[in-house]
């Protein structure tokens, strides 16, 4: 659509710059006056220029977390993302079974955070839960508060759990938006099933598909409630994701300086990512 | 060979979501069956449905006030934000989806980080902003917190719904004599009004699992649900039972309103871009 050059459309935009920058901006800043300055309490501070910033990129605490978090986003996105798509091919088109179909799956989306959590410490606990309870009948050894091994696949299959409903529900809008006449162009020319699904059904959810993978990777890349509830970051520190980190040398440790600086390097790994996205979409936006 | 494979893999389509669903489903009743026993019994026993049936943990939640606060708390402030939200994201989309102005692109994006920003990083800085303000403890401090990531959001949806809007509407509507606020109000948004329900949908859903933030800024009398169970360590050990009727009752809200919006929600997920 043509936009017309109209500078007065700030005045449009200015509740929602007020309000973003008062929640946004005046916090960041806070953030930033942390990392380089250190103090001895009293609120005295002293200027301390990058020297947070090189303690958190020579820990290993953070290099840790950090490969964690990034083997983790990795994982449920090469599960989800492929599952969610074969979901959403077979599901119904029309009938009875949509609607059931879309608030069932719908569900997990709407549990707050730490009940998905509880719900799954519940779920895998050997003695009171029904998965661990039933693995432990079938003789495996399973148990998510002390083998790491255990804790990172109660971790995972507690993400596709929660989140490869978004996957199923954004390419099923894309699936619903091609036209009849493609199918029957295609029934008529006899192409296979992975035709279909390559040349028709594919391109048309390159879009929605391209959304689903970034939300996905962005907001299992600042994952923290479900795994602080149900592993609370462990067993020792196997599953400690950056956020949860993040949160421990903040409020647990109180140690402002490092948590500011790592709170930097960890928002622009974000806000490197978000531009990526943000570019990729809107040339894809621009090509199609 | 094509006629014969495909009402074969037609026919068996529906168990790939059928099993999906069971999945989905699974841990769900594991937590409504425990929530309809006694602690006791969790404990002792282990049954697939309740041996003796008991409303007892329910009861509990209903009768004691730290409990049905924390429904009421939650439910304020989701509902707060939502109307915060979706308000001051309505001018800034229509100015978005029909306006070019200076930095408009910059401003998009900046918006949009924010929407990636991780909760962890601000729950501190929030905590000393709003205890400047002497604004800890209450629900409009946690509903301008959550439009942190909910403007963004709604602001996004927003736009890709207006821009599918034709432009000539609104240039028809202003040679016929309307003035922009009764052009917007009169004609705009009824347009868009499935698109404000799937903003405001998604604005109830992202302030309503979102607890980091929640728990931060508050303390006892805006504190919401989600927290309130976290501290369900009793003398007598963990109330399971007490624990996961709590848990029952926050899925009601979210099931209840995916309902209400079932024919927009795929929609909106797609963020009104399909």
């Amino acid at each position: 659509m043509e936009k017309t050059w109209n500078n007065k459309a700030w005045f449009m935009v200015l509740p929602v710059l007020v309000l973003v920058a008062f929640s946004a901006v005046i916090p960041l800043m806070t953030v930033v006056n942390y990392s380089v300055q250190d103090t001895f309490g009293n609120n005295e501070f002293f200027w301390a220029g990058t020297d947070w910033f090189l303690d958190v990129l020579e820990s290993d605490r953070f290099w840790d977390a950090l490969t964690r978090n990034l083997i983790f986003s990795a994982i449920i996105l090469s599960i989800e993302i492929p599952l969610g798509i074969i979901i959403a091919l077979n599901m119904p088109k029309k009938g009875i079974g949509v609607p059931i179909c879309l608030v069932l799956m719908a569900l997990p989306l709407l549990i707050p955070w730490n009940v998905v959590g509880t719900i799954w410490q519940v779920f895998g606990r050997v003695d009171i839960g029904l998965l661990g309870r039933t693995l432990a009948s079938l003789g495996i050894n399973y148990n998510y508060v002390q083998n790491p091994f255990d804790a990172w696949v109660t971790l995972i299959v507690m993400d596709v759990w929660h989140w490869t409903s978004l996957v199923v529900l954004l390419c099923y809008a894309g699936l619903v938006s091609i036209p009849d006449a493609y199918y029957q162009a295609a029934k008529i020319d006899g192409a296979s099933r992975w035709s279909v699904f390559r040349y028709i059904q594919l391109p048309k959810m390159k879009r929605v598909l391209l959304i689903a993978f970034l939300l996905r990777f962005m907001d299992s890349f600042m994952i923290y409630t479900e795994p602080f509830v149900v592993t609370g970051g462990g067993p020792g520190n196997s599953t400690t994701f950056l956020s949860i980190d993040l949160v421990k040398t903040a409020i647990g440790q109180f140690d402002l300086g490092p948590a500011a600086a790592l709170s930097i390097i960890y928002f622009l790994i974000i806000l490197l990512l978000s531009w990526i996205f943000y570019t990729v979409m809107t040339t894809s936006d621009a090509q199609g | 060979m094509m006629t014969n494979k495909q009402p074969l893999s037609q026919r068996l389509s529906w168990l790939v979501p059928t099993l999906y669903i069971v999945f989905l489903l699974l841990p769900i009743y594991w937590l409504v069956n425990m929530s309809f026993k006694e602690t006791s019994e969790i404990l002792s026993t282990f049954s697939l449905w309740p041996q003796n049936p008991t409303l007892r943990n329910y009861t509990v939640i209903f009768t004691d006030p730290s409990w049905y606060n924390g429904y009421i708390n939650s439910i304020t402030y989701v509902v707060l934000n939502t109307i915060i939200s979706v308000t001051v994201a309505l001018p800034a989309a229509y100015a978005f989806s029909r306006y070019r102005f200076l930095g408009d692109k910059h401003l998009f994006f900046w918006l949009l980080t924010n929407r990636m920003a991780p909760p962890a990083v601000f729950a501190l800085p929030f905590f000393q902003l709003y205890s400047a303000f002497g604004l800890i403890d209450t629900h409009i401090a946690v509903a301008i917190a959550h439009c942190l990531f909910n403007v963004p959001l709604a602001v996004w949806i927003l736009e890709g719904f207006m821009s599918g809007v034709p432009k000539e509407i609104d240039e028809t509507a202003y040679i016929d004599g309307y003035s922009f606020p009764r052009f917007f109000v009169k004609i705009f948004v009824p347009l868009i009004a499935s698109g404000i329900g799937v903003a405001a949908f998604f604005c109830f859903m992202f302030s309503w699992v979102e607890l980091l933030i929640a728990r931060t800024l508050t303390t006892t009398d805006a504190k919401p649900i989600a927290a309130t169970m976290t501290r369900t360590v009793s003398a007598s050990g963990l109330d399971w039972g007490v624990l996961a009727a709590a848990g029952v009752l926050t899925i009601i809200p979210g099931a209840l309103v995916i309902y209400f919006v079932r024919n927009y929600i795929a929609k909106g997920f797609a963020l009104g871009r399909v």
